[in-house]
């Protein structure tokens, strides 16, 4: 996968299934500040979700708009990282999947927002702001949860540990693609390994390299996922909302 | 959101533009400030001048005790049911039937949570804290609106709640807006131009789906038989039975009786229902010519008293949900407390 649309789509896919995993936290988050955070960065991940996807509709002229691609595929033709659909576990979970997601989408949007495509370019600019902001707060927490009690350094490092494999995934070369992805590795290491010293905390030292997600292959939770996300769209065929 | 029943299309002109009045007449009150009272003055009789003046009872003002408890009951239960409102809607974020629907949604719910705490600040400038108020909400000693306490069972009744329970919260607020509690008055202003937002898009679903497939429109008409009479108890008790009316009018911290502002929200909503095309499930409902009004059928309230003290259809649910996320948080809280302490320690010793 490399081609523009496959491109598009597997980013569109990555933002979407992010937005569906962070907005289960809304009503559940530690504090109620947090809760609007949540929410807030949920909201981002889905308007560049729509964005994407939108495009990604557009490059592959076969009529489908936004929604014919969130609700009428099925998982084996989602094309997201796994990373973005494993279970949101404690808030440590969430923080160390919200850490390395920003930690790649912030470079990955902006080598977009130089790319050659314009309109990807575009999505770049606006999206490379917002996800600046989901570092930030991601990185905040988890310098909060790995130097504050001991039972969140405990919980921070779990969390690391559990989340650090499927970060192998986001860096797979595409030598084609507007953007490879292999090209930013090195920002992603230098952010993610800085974040974690100040923290406390250590880096994995893991061989297992989970992948499949850009060719369809997903883990066992994402099927479940998208069975209640599309659960309305699919009862009433035809309908608009 | 929030009702009075424990303590779409609405013309530009009309509640928004009430608020908006409302605002005017809050800053023309600011610009006659009296300023603080002097040594020798009757601090009783400067209050009843201030409310006589129609002016704004400010934190820094002497107020009886009663008034106090008074206005920290109700903004505290306001504040309580803006965050347990996000559960009903929070439930159908997940299936929400487009990616333009999801997103209105998330960001309703993500209001709410602002609603709650801008409420919960209002509340804190009359001397209790946040922390003890949700503790008051957690043990049960407090309470939030009861229509939250009814169940979200399909996607119309995302936009009945809109429609319907934001409608009626904004009837029963905007004559807020006017409240002779500074603080609270301006956080009314504030939060009634969002609700009228929501109330508008909750509308919207609701009016694609009347004019939608059979199903959709059935659905919509459902949603609307169930939220009926529970939006028309949101307005509180009949006048007779209502405790804590007429002290909280003469205060000025409400403005119009119970029935008032139901009657208010009924010949509100009456048109509206024939836009949509869907029927108010009310067979007795009619215009009174002699009224200027709409003759309608009283909501039970025998049930509102039940579902108030406990037993409705979801106030367990909603309960221990709200409790499950504050425990599950516990960890997170003093990890972060303990964290602030160690980087003010740090800078105490670099400086």
């Amino acid at each position: 996968m490399s081609g523009p649309f496959d491109f598009t789509l597997a980013l569109g896919d990555d933002a979407l299934i992010a937005a569906q995993r962070l907005a289960e936290w809304t009503t559940r988050a530690p504090e109620m500040e947090e809760d609007i955070a949540l929410a807030n960065i949920a909201l981002d991940q889905l308007g560049a979700a729509r964005l994407l996807l939108s495009y990604a509709g557009e490059l592959e002229g076969a009529g489908r708009d936004e929604d014919a691609l969130a609700y009428l595929r099925d998982d084996r033709e989602f094309r997201n990282c796994l990373l973005v659909e494993l279970p949101n576990g404690d808030f440590a979970v969430t923080m160390a999947k919200l850490l390395v997601l920003s930690a790649y989408q912030l470079p990955l949007y902006t080598a977009l927002a130089g790319c050659a495509d314009e309109r990807l370019a575009a999505i770049g600019a606006k999206t490379r702001k917002e996800s600046a902001y989901h570092l930030d707060h991601a990185a905040l927490w988890v310098r909060r949860l790995g130097d504050g009690t001991e039972e969140s350094h405990r919980r921070m490092q779990a969390g690391i540990d559990q989340v650090w494999p499927y970060a192998q995934e986001l860096f797979a070369a595409q030598p084609q693609a507007p953007v490879d992805p292999a090209s930013l590795r090195a920002d992603f290491d230098a952010t993610v390994s800085a974040v974690l010293a100040e923290a406390t905390l250590t880096v994995p030292d893991s061989a297992w390299a989970p992948a499949g997600g850009r060719d369809g292959l997903h883990t066992e939770h994402l099927s479940y996922l998208l069975a209640e996300m599309q659960v309305l769209h699919r009862a009433h065929p035809g309908a608009r909302w | 959101m929030y009702g009075n029943d424990f303590s779409g299309e609405d013309a530009p002109g009309g509640l928004l533009g009430e608020v908006e009045a409302a605002e005017a007449a809050l800053r023309a009150a600011a610009e006659r400030d009296r300023g603080a009272p002097g040594q020798d003055v009757d601090l009783a009789a400067y209050f009843a001048e201030v409310i006589d003046a129609d002016q704004k009872i400010e934190p820094r003002d002497w107020m009886p005790e009663a008034y106090r408890r008074t206005l920290i009951r109700q903004i505290a239960q306001h504040a309580h049911s803006e965050i347990i409102g996000m559960q009903p809607e929070g439930n159908w974020i997940s299936r929400a039937p487009s990616l333009k629907r999801k997103a209105i949604l998330l960001a309703k719910v993500q209001d709410e949570a602002g609603h709650g705490l801008y409420l919960y600040a209002a509340a804190e400038t009359l001397g209790i804290s946040r922390d003890e108020l949700v503790e008051l909400l957690l043990e049960g000693r407090q309470k939030y609106s009861s229509i939250f306490n009814y169940p979200t069972l399909t996607w119309a009744d995302v936009g009945a709640i809109g429609w319907l329970v934001d409608g009626a919260a904004i009837v029963n607020q905007v004559p807020l807006c006017r409240c002779s509690y500074g603080p609270y008055a301006r956080a009314m202003i504030r939060v009634c131009k969002e609700e009228s937002f929501h109330q508008r898009q909750g509308y919207e679903i609701l009016h694609m789906l009347a004019h939608g497939t059979p199903a959709q429109k059935a659905m919509a008409q459902d949603a609307l038989d169930r939220w009926w009479y529970p939006s028309l108890a949101m307005f509180g008790p009949p006048d007779g039975d209502s405790t804590h009316s007429a002290q909280s009018m003469a205060w000025k911290i409400k403005r119009f009786s119970n029935d008032e502002l139901r009657q208010r929200f009924v010949d509100m909503c009456v048109g509206q229902a024939e836009v949509l095309g869907l029927t108010i499930p009310d067979p007795d409902l009619r215009w009174n010519d002699e009224r200027q009004a709409y003759d309608f059928t009283q909501p039970d309230y025998a049930e509102l008293m039940r579902v108030i003290s406990g037993d409705g259809p979801c106030n367990r649910l909603r309960m221990e949900h709200r409790r499950r996320a504050h425990t599950e948080g516990a960890w997170v809280r003093e990890a972060a407390a303990a964290y602030a302490a160690k980087q003010a320690s740090k800078e105490k010793v670099a400086a």
